[in-house]
């Protein structure tokens, strides 16, 4: 924007953000509803980062059980990293979907991302249940406690992130695509999405720079 | 004032939604995330595992891909972007994380002068002798 264009409305738009504030009213529910899901969400990642930090501060503590490197799978947690996110695109198909209001089309992107989500939880659930049959469990150590707070918690994210889409995909099969059931889509989106991001920092701090440790 | 309105006046954009676009459009915006995030996680992957660098500076290397991952998901798939419609959404992640940053650092700083200053009891007593 250049200077000339502020001048004259300086005093609309006093802090410049390009836009003339002309008291439009409350905004819409749809924005009310997604800003406070939003800030819910980064409450929530506020909440990882204190497992995160419990787990950064324990890596090393193995008290002569098993380190990371012994026990992490690449392969595994590279098939983990490509279902969520995969998971996320279809997630987002789906949204783009019910925007436009297409059942087909948001039935297989929820479809597909629900499948997506359950390959990752079982690849998820077997590990765990390998650890623990090899005697790794949480209470094994100081490390494999924070390990199995914090993948835990983000699995526990996952089976609900779930189960709330298989209530969307159930609601929009009986109500449609009405304006409340639209909004707990976005907000299902918004949550997957950030399921997603949550697990990009888990699988470089857990797994990735776990093993180097 | 006519001047004050030849910008169309319009609400905030909630978080996640984008501005009007075509479809095609968005499912470029999401196709082009994918092939991103895909791309940032195989170097992640491939990093962590390589012998072709210099080893110390592959945690680093993590870290700096991880962050800009997060930041691919943040643009392409939760559309937080640093327009006049989006300032809400933006200072409430600023907000979140300098609480993350302010958690996990503090926590590792402070841990880790705790473990120099007051080492396990076997440590000690090596000292000692």
């Amino acid at each position: 924007m250049s200077m000339t264009a502020t001048v004259g409305r300086g005093r609309a738009d006093p802090h410049h953000i390009g836009r003339a504030i002309e008291h439009p009213g409350p905004a819409s529910k749809r924005i009310v509803t997604a800003y406070g899901f939003w800030v819910f969400l980064l409450s929530d990642i506020v909440m990882f980062s204190c497992f995160f930090a419990a787990y950064a501060v324990l890596v090393g503590q193995t008290a002569d059980g098993p380190k990371g490197s012994e026990i992490f799978e690449h392969r595994n947690v590279a098939i983990e990293t490509v279902c969520l996110l995969l998971s996320s695109f279809t997630c987002g198909m789906a949204s783009i979907a019910a925007d436009v209001r297409n059942r087909f089309w948001f039935y297989l992107g929820m479809a597909v991302t629900c499948l997506l989500g359950l390959v990752f939880l079982t690849i998820e659930f077997r590990e765990f249940a390998n650890l623990v049959s090899r005697g790794y469990g949480p209470s094994r150590s100081a490390f494999l406690t924070a390990f199995f707070s914090l993948v835990g918690c983000h699995g526990l994210h996952v089976s609900a992130g779930v189960l709330w889409l298989l209530t969307m995909m159930a609601q929009v099969f009986a109500k449609g695509f009405r304006a409340d059931i639209l909004r707990r889509m976005m907000c299902f989106a918004l949550f997957w999405h950030a399921l997603d991001i949550i697990w990009v920092a888990v699988f470089s701090v857990v797994y990735l720079l776990g093993s180097s440790v | 004032m006519s001047d004050q309105t030849h910008m169309p006046v319009q609400h905030d954009l909630a978080p996640g939604e984008e501005e009007q676009h075509s479809v095609g459009e968005r499912i470029i915006g999401y196709v082009v995330g994918l092939v991103l995030a895909l791309l940032l996680t195989a170097m992640s992957f491939f990093i962590a595992g390589t012998d072709l660098v210099w080893q110390p500076s592959i945690p680093v290397a993590l870290i700096v891909l991880a962050i800009a991952q997060m930041g691919v998901h943040l643009v392409f798939f939760l559309h937080i972007t640093t327009g006049p419609d989006n300032t809400n959404n933006v200072l409430a992640l600023a907000f979140g994380l300098l609480i993350v940053f302010l958690v996990v650092g503090g926590t590792v700083w402070i841990m880790a002068h705790l473990n120099q200053n007051m080492p396990p009891m076997d440590q000690i007593m090596q000292m000692r002798s």
